[in-house]
């Protein structure tokens, strides 16, 4: 193997905020007072919050400290599997931080916005034509939020049929806000097992499929990295029982250009555009998760929508059939900027070539670390691959203490314990922005790391040694929680 | 394309290690029929330079500062953004990383999210914050549903003075479920109408938005006093976080959960969104919150350091039983509002909403000199309604050519409220832009 990435930097320590600074600092250049004072009724008076008061160049210290603790794409490889850690593109941070673009208010009228709903528009029908749906809204700001809006929409498709139904199907496979959002929308969530190849068979759907199931939610590609290959046949069983069928599309940068998932039966879905569309994932968030609909469900979609009138823009309100809002305004709009400019910057090409080179690293890494890592579905995989701890359980080495000595190596942890119906997963999403020889460099250090785990086990089970903190104790952070200082 | 790094050969000696011929093999497992053997009909790529291009002829089109002076408030605000905030917040370690799932690695982002939310808790006063949702609707909406389950009862009171746009998002969450939504009117002194809840029984909340949405602020303690007398959960909900920094906070107002908008913290208006969902309670309901905690823990060296927590009430463990489904949430917003209170401090908040608070009685002031009514005259932040003559909607538009923009009108959301129209000033808008207000409304 090559040296290893993973080294001892010089970290800096650094206190909580409010142990450092001095009363009467100021970190804000405070504008000019052109007005009289004018005070405000005693009675409606507050003390002012308690924050320390910190320099200029205590907060950038601060801040640029913490930040040298953090490992991110930009820093290397993160194969965090079901997350699409792909490599944002620089010049979409430039689109997103125009200034016609960040000081825009959401309730400008239509005319003086031309410029952002114009964008909008046409990222609707982006997402259309990549989906196969006639019609999609931006204002779900994440994936998850992008399955309660679809779970709304199925709800009120339904009502207007006249029926009320209450149950969802989801396979075992799923990711755990698919059954969450199933059931803050009311419904009642019912598990389906996937078969021994990994994906849903016809039959398992028929037999449960009913009269009151408004419909299935299927990820699609799975969660083990697996197409649905039944899912026209399955989209049919739900059709025919009055149901429709929803897609978690978190997985769709398998596929684009590859798969229109309105062409196989698939009623409505979201996609993530923090995974799918390079906008970065800030730490956990803002994502943005657009939902794309058929041409029956476009009449449910949120308000206000974006229309062309005349060669103009407008924000269109009158649809009685609407969910409603999901968002205060428009969604994430300054996510969507990036993800526009990602699509722009790509085109059609390019976005099919990422979608197969996604799946070549994947399948990839699945050749190369199948005889070192136990494979629970040995067959082609599409974005993503799932392995498991089995081969090493013999040694007490468990997919956690492998997970944590990557780290001294150099590489984020792919996503472990997930799916659940791997016991001990490890679920490896290179994206197609990691190059041939860092992939080889993951490669090499997991196998190296099985090695250990038979010559010096102890090295993983006390990793990482290289990070800021060794491992942490999670049990007494539950259970004796600490939330604020 | 530069951002896929695959060569000829890479690829060719890929495929081979996986004994297939070409890209399209790979998809052996992707029936014929589900396949899409057409082309995306897409723009076709551009260049950076020609995204420049294009973007900006995008973005010149919209109305902003400085070119545009535009006295909209209404849930999103115009505020100064420190250079250093910016700058820090563009740092890639931030930006690129995931959700902190792998705590050793990614000791930047928690513990500044554990410092967000004990900011976020001092500014409002509560024991506990979250570490963020999307926005400050569906911040109110989830305290609304955390009220329920709380309390097992199906119906909130929400104050019509809260943000419309929240109450229809509150709206949307709740009918589906089956839980009920009553309305409480205001008062001709623009605050919330409290004689309903005589009347009302078995309530899980009453919601009350202060300073609410006409600006004006309202007498929290006695709103609780009464939702708690109806043994009901007072939830309090804001869309200008900066207002704490001079009013009383919602905690010591008796507050049980609060949930409102940070965007004024540090986030550019940017079209409604990414915003900052705020959302806090007391100890006592920290485990029926909903979305991530991060919370102080000791490494196996005893040194501190900060984890994800109380995981058992997410989505990824809890499945359908979860407090809510969130996964994602919006933490690069709360890293900036963090950023931005630590830069402005308890020192440089306090000024700053003290400016925000002077500036738009200085306008309310000019205006009524003008001959002009104020509809309410209860205290306010800094936004507060006008009632112009009968017919300002055609001066409303040609302001807009002036480059103006006079406030919201109100009518589409308040048809009782014709002609009346909600403005807001802060420590972004100039006395000289408000001279310039005054003299065109007034022409
Ligand atoms: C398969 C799948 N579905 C849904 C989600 C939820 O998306 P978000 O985190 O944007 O809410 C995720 C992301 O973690 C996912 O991997």
């Amino acid at each position: 193997m090559k040296e290893s990435l993973g080294t001892t930097g010089l970290l800096l320590n650094e206190p909580l905020l409010w142990e450092k600074g001095k009363k009467g600092r100021c970190g804000f250049s405070l504008p000019r007072r052109d007005v009289e004072p004018c005070s405000l009724d005693e009675e409606f008076m507050g003390e002012g919050p308690d924050f320390p008061d910190l320099s200029e160049l205590d907060v950038v210290r601060h801040y640029t400290r913490l930040a040298q603790w953090n490992f991110g794409v930009d820093t290397g490889m993160y194969p965090l599997g079901s997350c699409t850690m792909k490599y944002s593109p620089k010049t979409n941070e430039k689109q997103a931080s125009l200034p016609g673009f960040t000081g825009a208010h959401p309730l400008l009228p239509s005319g003086l916005s031309q410029g952002a709903l114009n964008m909008l528009f046409e990222f609707e029908q982006y997402l259309n034509e990549i989906t196969g749906m006639y019609a999609t809204t931006l204002q779900p700001a994440a994936g998850a939020h992008g399955e309660l809006t679809g779970m709304l929409i199925i709800h009120a498709f339904h009502k207007k049929q006249g029926s009320k139904r209450s149950k969802i199907i989801v396979p075992d496979t799923a990711h755990g806000t698919n059954p969450a959002s199933i059931s803050l929308c009311g419904f009642r969530p019912v598990p389906v097992t996937s078969n021994e190849q990994g994906i849903l068979s016809v039959q398992a759907v028929s037999e449960i499929m009913d009269q009151d199931t408004a419909g299935i939610m299927v990820t699609n590609p799975n969660t083990l990295g697996l197409f649905e290959e039944n899912i026209q046949n399955i989209a049919e069983i739900v059709h025919a029982k009055g149901g429709l069928v929803y897609c978690d599309g978190a997985n769709m940068n398998a596929v684009m250009g590859m798969v229109k998932m309105g062409d196989i039966g698939i009623d409505l879905m979201q996609l993530n555009l923090h995974k799918t569309f390079s906008t970065p994932h800030g730490g956990g968030g803002p994502g943005s998760g657009p939902v794309s609909v058929a041409k029956h469900l476009e009449p449910f979609l949120p308000v206000p929508r974006v229309i062309e009138e005349n060669g103009a823009y407008i924000l269109a309100q009158d649809y009685p059939d609407s969910i409603g809002k999901i968002s205060a305004f428009h969604g994430a709009f300054g996510v969507v900027i990036k993800a526009y400019s990602y699509i722009r910057r790509m085109g059609p090409e390019n976005l099919k070539k990422a979608s197969q080179l996604a799946v070549l690293n994947a399948n990839y890494i699945k050749e190369m670390l199948k005889g070192t890592l136990h494979l629970p579905y040995d067959r082609p995989c599409m974005h993503e691959c799932v392995f498991s701890d089995k081969h090493q359980a013999a040694q007490k080495i468990a997919t956690l203490d492998m997970a944590k000595r990557l780290m001294d190596y150099g590489f984020h942890p792919p996503t472990t314990y997930f799916p659940l119906v791997v016991p001990g997963a490890i679920m490896v999403e290179p994206t197609e922005t990691e190059s041939k020889e860092d992939i080889d460099q993951f490669i090499a250090a997991f196998k190296a790391i099985a090695n250990e785990a038979g010559e010096n086990p102890d090295l993983l089970h006390h990793a990482p040694k290289s990070c800021k903190v060794k491992r942490l104790d999670e049990v007494t952070a539950a259970r004796k929680p600490c939330l604020a200082g | 394309m530069i951002y896929l790094p695959h060569t000829h050969e890479d690829i060719f000696s890929m495929l081979q290690v996986l004994g297939v011929d070409n890209l399209d093999d790979l998809f052996s497992t992707v029936p014929e029929d589900c396949r899409f053997n057409g082309h995306l009909n897409l723009p076709e790529a551009l260049s950076e330079w020609e995204l420049n291009d294009h973007m900006s002829t995008l973005s010149n089109t919209m109305a902003v500062s400085p070119e545009y002076k535009v006295f909209l408030g209404a849930g999103s605000y115009e505020h100064f953004i420190p250079a250093s905030v910016s700058y820090l917040l563009g740092r890639s370690e931030f930006v690129t990383s995931y959700t902190p799932y792998q705590p050793e690695m990614s000791q930047g982002t928690l513990q500044a999210i554990y410092e967000y939310q004990t900011l976020a808790a001092r500014l409002l006063g509560m024991e506990v914050a979250t570490a963020s949702h999307y926005d400050g609707a569906t911040a109110l909406a989830e305290a609304l549903l955390m009220a329920v389950r709380i309390t097992k009862r199906k119906k909130v009171a929400i104050s019509s003075l809260i943000h419309p746009l929240y109450r229809r998002v509150v709206q949307t969450y709740f009918e589906p479920a089956g839980y009920e939504v009553v309305e409480l009117p205001y008062l001709n002194t623009g605050v919330t109408d409290d004689s309903g809840l005589d009347d009302m029984d078995d309530l899980a909340a009453v919601a009350i938005q202060s300073p609410n949405f006409f600006g004006c602020i309202e007498n929290l303690q006695v709103l609780g006093q009464k939702t708690h007398d109806k043994k009901a959960l007072f939830v309090a909900s804001f869309t200008e976080a900066l207002a704490y920094g001079l009013l009383k906070n919602p905690g010591s107002q008796g507050a049980d959960i609060v949930g409102g908008e940070g965007q004024s913290l540090g986030i550019n208006s940017s079209f409604g969104g990414p915003a900052l969902g705020m959302l806090a309670s007391s100890k006592k309901h920290m485990r029926s919150l909903p979305g991530r905690l991060v919370g102080k823990t000791k490494d196996l060296d005893g040194k501190t350091g900060f984890v994800l927590t109380l995981a058992t009430r997410e989505q990824h463990i809890r499945r359908e039983k979860a407090t809510s489904n969130i996964c994602t949430n919006n933490s690069l917003c709360a890293l900036a509002a963090a950023m931005y209170m630590a830069s402005l401090g308890g020192t440089g908040i306090r000024k700053l909403a003290q400016l925000n608070h002077d500036k738009a009685e200085y306008l309310k002031k000019e205006l009524k000199k003008a001959g002009f009514t104020i509809t309410f005259d209860r205290p306010t932040f800094n936004e507060f309604v006008v009632e112009f003559p009968s017919g300002f909607e055609a001066n409303h538009k040609h302001l807009l050519e002036k480059k103006i923009v006079a406030g919201l009108c109100l009518a589409p959301y308040y048809p009782e409220l014709a002609n009346h129209y909600l403005l807001c000033v802060t420590e972004t808008r100039s006395k000289d832009d408000m001279d310039a207000l005054v003299r065109e409304v007034k022409s």
